[in-house]
């Protein structure tokens, strides 16, 4: 037997909940301040008190980025096909089925084109409450198809990303769609058209090892989770508590991996000013 | 003598001494047909038993310790090989090899995975676990073959990409991205083998090219059985059932449409004969690249990009 045991779990970023609950009112996950939540939503979901960033969806952001009413959504009701028939301590196509009812989405991502200030673009972003964000067959192939309206509308391309890496269920399946979405990257690239990539809490494994580190342009809101390896599995690897503060944005910005972290509020102006810099014109 | 034997190799290895010591005595008795007999019971045995092995077990031959590794094949597959080391940035990682080879006539860039076989050898090569400045040394001379024109062939054979504090800190999946970007865009032919492991993002990075073999005995997923089965059954116990929900074998990702080919292992396993592992490997190997050589650069990489665009199952 060990002579020393860790009764408590330490804290770690993955274990925090940031979603937001249901009602009227709301605790803010950071600094406890009860928030009404029509100023939290005027607020785009940021604690007016400390400036923590709730963790929102597609729908929230599709608000406060495009131009109201401008989203057109592409390949919307896209769906996994279960190809493996995976059951672990419940078949995936319940999965499936249940987390369709229960959030409204069809998976992961939603992808389309919309405006900003009235420019155009290819806009994709992802839902972390769908299945903590994963990867599969349908998350590549939304991105992989909303690249190439980039591609052949020649407009800009944002993707907003919000994932826990490739999912399991779905195998190797899962595993090339980071090859698939980044050849068409590839092919973006190649035609000169801007690409920029926005990283959200929580962004790691599969998901950042493929599209959304490859931005001409790659930016974070503050105090995000993002890597490569989950926290849990570096602290078991290396037997050892993380630094404070390991794996943040703020220390992707002092390692150099992001062009710059943005506050929620200024995320829309900040693409504004990026896509007018991208552009040709 | 023998060591590192696998659960369901132990009636073999069993079978297997008792001939050797009836051998002993084969000049002084007539046992000489007991001995063809037992031999072609040993046959039937492993054939019985290598041809219905669970994923699992598969899994088990993939890490098996005497299994052969990049390093390994170099020698026995190609005539000639000049490491070359380095990123150009921060450092050199032990995890991956490369450098110039000879695969008969035609030069190629190799590019593998490296484990180790003990544990000093495996600490010098981080278990085959590489970190960025790995994936970024691999990256260099990919680009430096598209350069010169020279084909590249990478071996895969990783438990995975290191989860260390400076891993993270010199941006592991920045590295794995650039590498996906570029190598599937490389205008030369790429042929990638799984020779072992094929564990995630980490065997991916290197991963990308026209063609996609694998051993008989290797697997390639997502993720490793045992790291699934603590996440989604929030146990390490589930990792048999694990490996068969994530159909990760050869045969497995073949029908996935993943794969492009097996490569067959000698009966028991590459670790059983290595050098017969190796013609093997270097006459499917020199067939590809005969193949690939004939198709324009142009070519492939839109026929690549369509290869890996067609992966994924999904209803619309």
């Amino acid at each position: 037997m060990a002579w020393f045991k860790r009764i408590k779990q330490n804290i770690s970023p993955d274990t925090q909940k940031s979603e937001i609950p249901d009602g009227q009112w709301v605790k803010c996950t950071n600094c406890n301040e009860i928030i009404h939540r029509k100023q939290l939503e005027t607020n785009s979901f940021v604690c007016p008190k400390c400036d923590f960033h709730f963790r929102i969806g597609s729908e929230e952001y599709i608000k406060i980025i495009l131009d109201h009413g401008s989203f057109k959504e592409i390949n919307k009701t896209m769906k996994s096909g279960d190809p493996l028939n995976f059951v672990d301590t419940k078949p995936y196509n319940s999965r499936i089925a249940s987390t369709i009812s229960k959030t409204g989405l069809f998976d992961a991502v939603k992808t389309g084109s919309g405006k900003i200030e009235g420019r155009r673009v290819a806009f994709g972003c992802m839902d972390f409450k769908f299945i903590g964000g994963s990867m599969g067959s349908v998350v590549g192939e939304k991105l992989a198809r909303l690249i190439d309206k980039a591609y052949t509308s020649k407009i800009p391309l944002i993707i907003i990303s919000q994932s826990g890496g490739a999912r399991m269920m779905e195998g190797a399946y899962s595993l090339m769609q980071m090859a698939k979405t980044s050849a068409r990257l590839a092919r973006l690239a190649e035609a000169k058209i801007p690409y920029i990539s926005i990283l959200t809490d929580p962004t790691t494994g599969g998901t950042t090892a493929s599209y959304a580190m490859l931005g001409d342009i790659i930016i974070a809101e503050p105090n995000a989770l993002i890597g490569f390896a989950g926290p849990r599995v570096i602290k078991q690897t290396i037997g050892k508590d993380l630094p404070e503060g390991f794996q943040s944005s703020e220390f992707l910005l002092e390692n150099g991996f992001l062009d710059f972290i943005t506050e929620r509020k200024e995320l829309r102006s900040k693409l504004v000013q990026l896509v007018d810099y991208l552009s040709n014109s | 003598m023998i060591k590192n034997i696998l659960e369901f190799e132990k009636p073999i290895i069993d079978l297997e001494s008792k001939i050797d010591e009836m051998r002993k005595y084969e000049d002084n008795l007539d046992i000489k047909d007991e001995i063809e007999k037992l031999e072609n019971k040993v046959y039937l045995l492993k054939k019985s038993i290598y041809d219905n092995l669970t994923r699992w077990q598969r899994v088990q031959l993939a890490r098996h310790p005497e299994r052969p590794y990049t390093l390994d094949y170099i020698y026995r597959v190609f005539d000639d090989f000049l490491e070359l080391h380095g990123d150009r940035l921060y450092k050199d990682d032990k995890a991956i090899v490369a450098g110039f080879a000879r695969l008969g006539e035609h030069k190629v860039m190799l590019i593998g995975h490296q484990k180790g076989r003990d544990t000093k050898s495996n600490l010098y090569r981080n278990f085959g676990m590489p970190n960025p400045e790995g994936y970024r040394k691999a990256l260099r001379l990919m680009k430096m073959a598209e350069k010169f024109n020279v084909p590249v062939i990478t071996m895969l054979d990783t438990p995975g990409a290191y989860p260390g504090l400076e891993a993270e800190k010199n941006g592991q999946a920045e590295a794995i991205a650039r590498n996906l970007l570029v190598m599937s865009a490389l205008k030369v032919p790429i042929i990638v083998c799984i020779i072992g492991e094929g564990a995630s993002g980490g065997a991916l990075g290197i991963g990308i090219g026209d063609r996609i073999l694998m051993l008989e005995n290797t697997w390639y997923s997502v993720i490793a059985p045992e790291s699934c089965s603590s996440i989604l059954w929030r146990s390490w116990d589930y990792k048999e059932q694990a490996a068969e929900a994530l159909k990760l074998t050869a045969p497995d990702l073949l029908e996935q449409g993943i794969i492009d080919r097996i490569v067959p292992e000698p009966l028991g396993g590459a670790h059983k004969n290595p050098d017969e592992m190796g013609i093997i490997l270097k006459k499917v190997l020199t067939e590809e690249l005969e193949n690939l050589l004939k198709i324009k650069a142009d070519k492939l990489v839109k026929d690549r990009l369509n290869k890996f665009g067609a992966m994924g199952v999904f209803e619309e």
